[in-house]
């Protein structure tokens, strides 16, 4: 049990990364879409490598099972047409970009921790306390009772919004 | 209640292989129920009472050629069929079967079931999709639009049942309904308008009639499933009735008591022998599968009563009715229980 979870990390992360590069490299919309619900699939199975399963389901039902839901669905009323081929893809740049990018942020990480910035990662147990329904439950509607009230009349606004715009007579 | 790893896999090897003859069963009992129900006998020559037809449906249906229309997504159009049969029995693996009978006993499991429902509608849709014709993709169009108008009234139900058990887990759902007399903390008779809302909605999310818009045979030739043939065809057949047998176990679960016999603290406190036996435990598999094929069979009764809804009533009915109601309801739920406690 203990080693399973640091080895299904790294299979979720890889899994995601090639996702979301295959949605960002699909040509066709609905394939887009595929690739970002397996991208969305595995964040939540990265969550439950850290032992947060509510945030996992939340993540699977919220992103996966309704917004995803929406964008497919929207897709494929408009029937979109494929995209153009991408333009001649330089590989010198890619690698260049991906090499310079990990340099930078071994950098960052070892800077932060000679400078004791890294904030002290809590044991799974702790994390999973912390993340069980009661504890975040009782954080929502205590000390983040405020942020929580205003992102409902946010969400309500939004919602509002929404309907005057598609009320709206065509001119 | 941990159990060890082989002793899950047994349970669910037996669970999987069970939902797969269940199926079968239903079949052969809609097939016969809808005969009845229009004055003919239904099928009665394979077999004693043609009970081996779905068996010898199977062995045609795997027989048969695989056709993939020319312009057609192949891999897509095969992941989807894998996708309805894979996410209807994976619901499996939540529902509680008896006292410590459950494959996956997790804190959050009812809204795994909802996370599971809510994704199985990218079976029909991408089936629809991925065979490139327009009855298919109005099939896939009309599930994914069902699906999101009918999630939210499913949802805030099953809220009401959560606020009334204060937990998230099916085993405590269960559980919470043992007292009172033995039947009468059955969360029906606590909150009998999410019941109500909750077996309305679970006949839209499992796409059975009067809400089968997607598969509508007089207007959309086999409506997602139109391009299919073979054993992916069995598979979406497979799958719509061991979801429609799933959501059955669901309502009994959530409002029926679930695996709780009939009066059951009376019957253990005349035979305590019988307290924590395995005698117990296979009265209460019995007790849960007879509650839920109950049910199944009500499925099958709605189906060959009520004719298809047209798509603006199901629309209306959805978010002008349903919604509402859920909204109201899980917010009456909350103030009793609040000025009770």
């Amino acid at each position: 049990m203990l080693m399973t979870a640091p080895i299904m990390f790294f299979v979720f992360a890889i899994v995601a990364l090639a996702a979301a590069l295959g949605m960002l490299l699909s040509k066709n919309p609905v394939s887009s879409a595929l690739w970002l619900i397996l991208n969305l699939f595995c964040v939540a199975g990265l969550y439950l490598t850290l032992n947060a399963e509510f945030i996992a389901v939340i993540q699977v039902l919220v992103y996966a099972g309704a917004i995803m839901v929406l964008f497919v669905f929207v897709i494929m009323l408009l029937n979109l047409a494929e995209l153009p081929d991408l333009k001649k893809v330089e590989w010198r740049r890619i690698i260049a970009f991906t090499m310079g990018m990990g340099l930078l942020s071994m950098l960052t990480f070892i800077s932060a921790n000679a400078l004791d910035m890294l904030p002290n990662p809590p044991s799974l147990a702790a994390a999973a306390e912390n993340g069980s329904v009661t504890n975040l439950g009782k954080a929502l509607f205590t000390v983040y009772a405020m942020p929580l009230e205003i992102i409902g009349i946010l969400l309500l606004a939004a919602t509002i919004g929404a309907v005057v715009i598609a009320k709206r007579k065509p001119v | 209640m941990d159990l060890a790893w082989y002793w899950t896999a047994l349970i669910a090897f037996v669970i999987i292989n069970f939902l797969l003859i269940s199926a079968s069963v239903l079949v052969y009992a809609e097939r016969k129920v809808s005969g009845y129900m229009q004055n003919r006998p239904g099928p009665n020559r394979v077999g004693p009472f043609g009970f081996l037809q779905p068996f010898a449906d199977v062995v045609k249906l795997v027989f048969k050629e695989n056709i993939v229309p020319t312009l057609a997504n192949p891999f897509v159009h095969s992941l989807a069929p894998m996708m309805m049969v894979v996410i209807a029995m994976a619901a499996g693996a939540l529902i509680p079967f008896a006292r410590g009978v459950v494959i996956a006993d997790m804190d959050v499991s009812i809204l795994v079931l909802l996370a599971l429902t809510s994704i199985s509608v990218y079976g029909v849709t991408l089936a629809g999709w991925s065979s490139n014709s327009k009855y298919s993709l109005l099939g896939g169009l009309r599930s994914s639009a069902q699906m999101i108008s009918y999630e939210l009234s499913m949802g805030l139900a099953v809220l009401s049942v959560v606020l009334i058990s204060s937990s998230l887990n099916m085993v405590t759902i269960v559980e919470d309904q043992a007292g009172g007399f033995g039947l009468f903390a059955w969360n029906v008779f606590r909150n009998p308008v999410g019941c109500i809302l909750f077996i309305v909605t679970a006949f839209a999310e499992t796409n059975r009639a009067p809400f089968d818009l997607p598969e509508a045979e007089q207007e959309l030739v086999g409506g997602y499933h139109t391009e299919y043939s073979g054993m992916k065809f069995g598979m979406f057949f497979l799958a719509e009735y061991v979801n429609f047998f799933v959501a059955s176990f669901v309502i009994v679960t959530l409002f029926f008591g679930g695996y709780l016999l009939p009066f059951e603290s009376v019957i253990v406190a005349q035979f305590p022998a019988l307290a924590d036996s395995y005698l117990l435990m296979a009265l209460q598999v019995l007790t849960v599968i007879l509650k839920a094929g109950f049910f199944a069979y009500v499925f099958i009764w709605v189906r060959w009563t009520l004719p298809r809804f047209k798509y603006t009533q199901l629309m209306t009915l959805g978010w002008k009715y349903l919604l509402p109601l859920a909204l109201v309801n899980a917010l009456v739920v909350a103030v009793v229980l609040a000025i009770l406690h």
